[in-house]
């Protein structure tokens, strides 16, 4: 196996407090060292300008297989991460059938393998068939390969099967992410409930429905001890409760979705259903909430929420259409349009966020640059402009609000496993031993 | 003191611009006038016993209903026809969308047999939006779910101004459930754009406090304002549209909002009333109301066909015009 060389860039490893110009050594599928080596490098990418650190991190997208493969498979998801900068994804359970035992789990990780693009880690479903009635075999899907588990697409509307599903898998010390939405509150709901839902006459959902599920699952972990994660937070009340929560100790981390700190509900005015999302599209107040999370560690991780859905499904009535955006390949630039740019937070900030948090949330070996970790390694240009292009998109579907934006930074070269898988368009790598390969 | 300056008739909206009509939300105060206008205009028309105008000749417009209706529906067909317009109703019941077929390629299929206009009727907020952005013709809400109703809204406020010869500084009541309905969303937008103030009243399950951003007054005890009323507007319940349990009764709604004579007695004696239909007698309106001497429920009726007219012809400058000259 080769040996890379990555020279000269700002190499950003929040796992080991590191921000400095330096090279990256990678070599036998492992990282060889930060500084230098006394290896011979095969390859040599100068990444002066660039940031370098570990492979990012997405623990939240939608891949489709099995059952809607029209709509995105496990090879062409895989494929979208590595586009935009992603090297290991957790692919939610929300499939048909769901990925809801031993067997299912290790299709999602055969898939994977056979694609070769970024690593995916399966999520098992927490119920039989994500009907919310029992508990599904979580014992089997953690030995099939689940790090967590979730009925996302739906929550777990039952608090008595919540508080079970926190408490077995402490056996695992498994974390739950939960999809907060008491179903009750918004039934025909398509957005946001509020002035814009009401001015437009659509069926909102309220914010409510949000806050009380955190409110409950809080308190669920905290009676169990279990360990629940609050998928795409998008109220400031589910902030306010994730952060109350943490400081008494009960063991609750949140993700932020880039479509939540960037875009308010007011973007429904065309009822263009690119910005039907679940949880929708909130207001101002809940956008600046979300980014105060973000800031003060509340929300500890950011996630896509990766949702594609082929473009005949999303070209229908508002209602109709389903909910959920692209995302791995707009990651990148909407987090330097929504966080970095406004001067929110930090690269340093944003990587943690995106590499050694979200490993320790799954409990896997990545998101980091320590010698002998796997080399997983993405290359970021922090200052290149371009036009987001959905046609250009490597995900199967098209559904973004983001198409035809203005943005800055991409991932530049994206490296899994000590090998070079992906290099954005006019980027090239020669391998210096043997040029013609 | 200062005085206010006295109102300066608007200038007409030369040329017309639109190639749509989707909602009363997007116009102008000068375009709402100039259909107005036209829509007078077109009123003698209607007293003629000739009355047909030929300025719709070899055109097709098209009704694409996919919700029941059938005073609206029958209200453009005649405007086109006396416009001398082609007609053809398409109804969802009797098409091939319980095949499975899109509403898109539903709409490219109409499209594609000629349809200069679409007049369309769809439960969803948005629909005809979505049509304006994939078809070539021009389209014409005629209600999208809980959103606009814009020739319903034209034609209360030609009802008004025909009856009150003014609109500014009227104060207008809305009575019933404004949550779920397009009536009230562009009887809201076309009046405050005019001039008025406007109330809306109903129990709070119905009327969110947050429609006052819209400019708006919300009250939920219809006796306490009955008195400042210049016109009353009293909304269906939409029972299709209301997920239910929103009020406890029929019986205790009418007990509230009902329009009896009593509360008729109320207010002042120049009331003028107003319902969209179809009403439901005995809920929202009592018998002798509808058809006492402050209602102008009929007037409201014919009003309606010449709006249509006029909204037929305002828009068919703009048939021929391609999306991309719009810069769309």
């Amino acid at each position: 196996m080769q040996t890379i060389q990555i020279q000269g860039g700002r190499v950003i490893d929040p796992s080991q407090n590191i921000d400095m110009i330096t090279d990256v050594w990678l070599g036998r599928g492992r990282v060889l060292a930060i500084g230098g080596s006394s290896e011979t490098a095969d390859i040599v990418i100068d990444a002066t300008g660039l940031i370098v650190c570990p492979g990012l991190i997405d623990v939240h997208v939608h891949l489709r297989e099995p059952g809607d493969e029209p709509d995105e498979t496990i090879a062409t998801g895989a494929a979208s991460a590595l586009a935009g900068g992603v090297t290991s994804v957790a692919c939610m359970p929300n499939t048909r059938p769901a990925i809801d035992n031993k067997g299912a789990a290790e299709f999602v990780v055969l898939q994977a393998q056979r694609a070769g693009k970024a690593n995916v880690y399966p999520v098992g479903a927490v119920s039989k068939g994500r009907e919310g009635l029992e508990l599904a075999e979580l014992g089997g899907l953690v030995e099939g390969g689940a790090v967590a588990f979730t009925d996302d697409g739906a929550p777990v509307s039952s608090a008595s099967l919540m508080r079970r599903a926190l408490q077995y898998a402490l056996m695992f010390d498994k974390v739950i992410m939960q999809h907060c939405q008491v179903m009750e509150l918004t039934v025909g709901g398509v957005m946001n409930e509020g002035f814009e839902s009401a001015r437009l006459g659509l069926p909102g959902m309220p914010a409510a429905a949000e806050d009380i599920m955190v409110a409950r699952d809080i308190r669920l972990a905290e009676i169990t001890g279990g360990r629940v994660h609050i998928q795409h937070v998008s109220t400031s009340r589910a902030v306010e409760l994730i952060s109350e929560g943490r400081r008494r100790g009960i063991r609750v981390s949140g993700e932020a979705c880039p479509h939540h700190f960037t875009l308010t509900d007011e973007c429904l005015k065309d009822f263009d259903t690119n910005f039907k999302m679940n949880p929708p599209l909130r207001t101002a107040d809940d956008v600046a909430a979300v980014i105060d999370g973000l800031r003060d560690g509340t929300l500890e991780l950011l996630a896509t929420d990766h949702a594609p859905h082929a473009r005949e499904k999303k070209l229908r009535e508002i209602d109709q259409a389903p909910f959920g955006i692209v995302g791995l390949e707009t990651l990148i630039p909407i987090t330097v349009h929504g966080l970095v740019e406004p001067g929110h937070l930090t690269w340093p900030e944003v990587i943690r966020k995106l590499t050694i948090a979200p490993a320790e949330l799954l409990g896997i070996p990545k998101g980091t640059l320590k010698p002998g970790a796997d080399a997983d390694v993405t290359i970021i240009d922090p200052n290149i402009k371009w036009k987001i292009d959905p046609t250009k998109f490597v995900s199967k579907s098209r559904n973004t609000p983001y198409g035809g934006w203005d943005v800055k930074g991409r991932a530049h070269t994206v490296i899994v496993n000590g090998e070079i898988r992906y290099t954005m368009p006019g980027v090239e790598h020669r391998n210096r031993s043997n040029p013609t390969a | 003191m200062s005085i206010a300056p006295p109102p300066t008739p608007l200038p007409p909206p030369t040329p017309w611009k639109l190639k749509h009509l989707l909602g009363l939300e997007e116009l102008s105060i000068q375009e709402i006038t100039a259909i107005l206008d036209t829509a007078e205009s077109f009123g003698e028309v209607s007293k003629r016993s000739r009355k047909k105008v030929p300025a719709l000749q070899g055109r097709i417009v098209f009704n694409l209903f996919f919700e029941n209706s059938t005073r609206t529906r029958t209200s453009f067909s005649l405007a086109a026809k006396r416009l001398s317009a082609d007609t053809q109703d398409f109804t969802a019941s009797v098409s091939s969308l319980s095949k499975g077929e899109t509403f898109i390629d539903t709409a490219k299929n109409i499209e594609a047999m000629g349809a200069d206009v679409m007049v369309v009727r769809h439960p969803t907020p948005g629909a005809p939006h979505l049509l304006a952005r994939h078809v070539s013709s021009s389209i014409i809400n005629a209600g999208d779910g809980a959103h606009e109703h814009p020739t319903q809204g034209l034609l209360d406020l030609l009802t008004i101004r025909k009856k009150k010869k003014k609109i500014e500084g009227l104060t207008v009541g809305l009575v019933g459930d404004i949550s779920h309905s397009r009536v009230a969303r562009s009887n809201i937008w076309g009046l405050t754009k005019l001039g008025a103030h406007v109330i809306l009243c109903g129990p709070p399950t119905l009327v969110p406090k947050c429609l006052e951003k819209l400019g708006c007054e919300v009250a939920h005890r219809l006796d306490d304002v009955m008195h400042r009323l210049d016109v009353v507007n009293v909304l269906r319940i939409q029972f299709e549209r209301a997920a239910g349990g929103q009020f406890p009764s029929v019986a205790e709604y009418s007990h509230f909002y009902g329009m009896t004579q009593a509360r008729i007695d109320m207010a002042r004696s120049d009331l003028l009333l107003l319902a969209p239909g179809p009403i439901n007698r005995g809920v929202e309106l009592t018998p002798e109301v509808a058809d006492g001497p402050n209602s102008a429920i009929l007037e409201q009726v014919t009003n309606g066909l010449a709006v249509r007219m006029a909204v037929l012809h305002l828009l068919s400058g703009k048939f021929d015009q391609k999306p991309s000259e719009m810069g769309l």
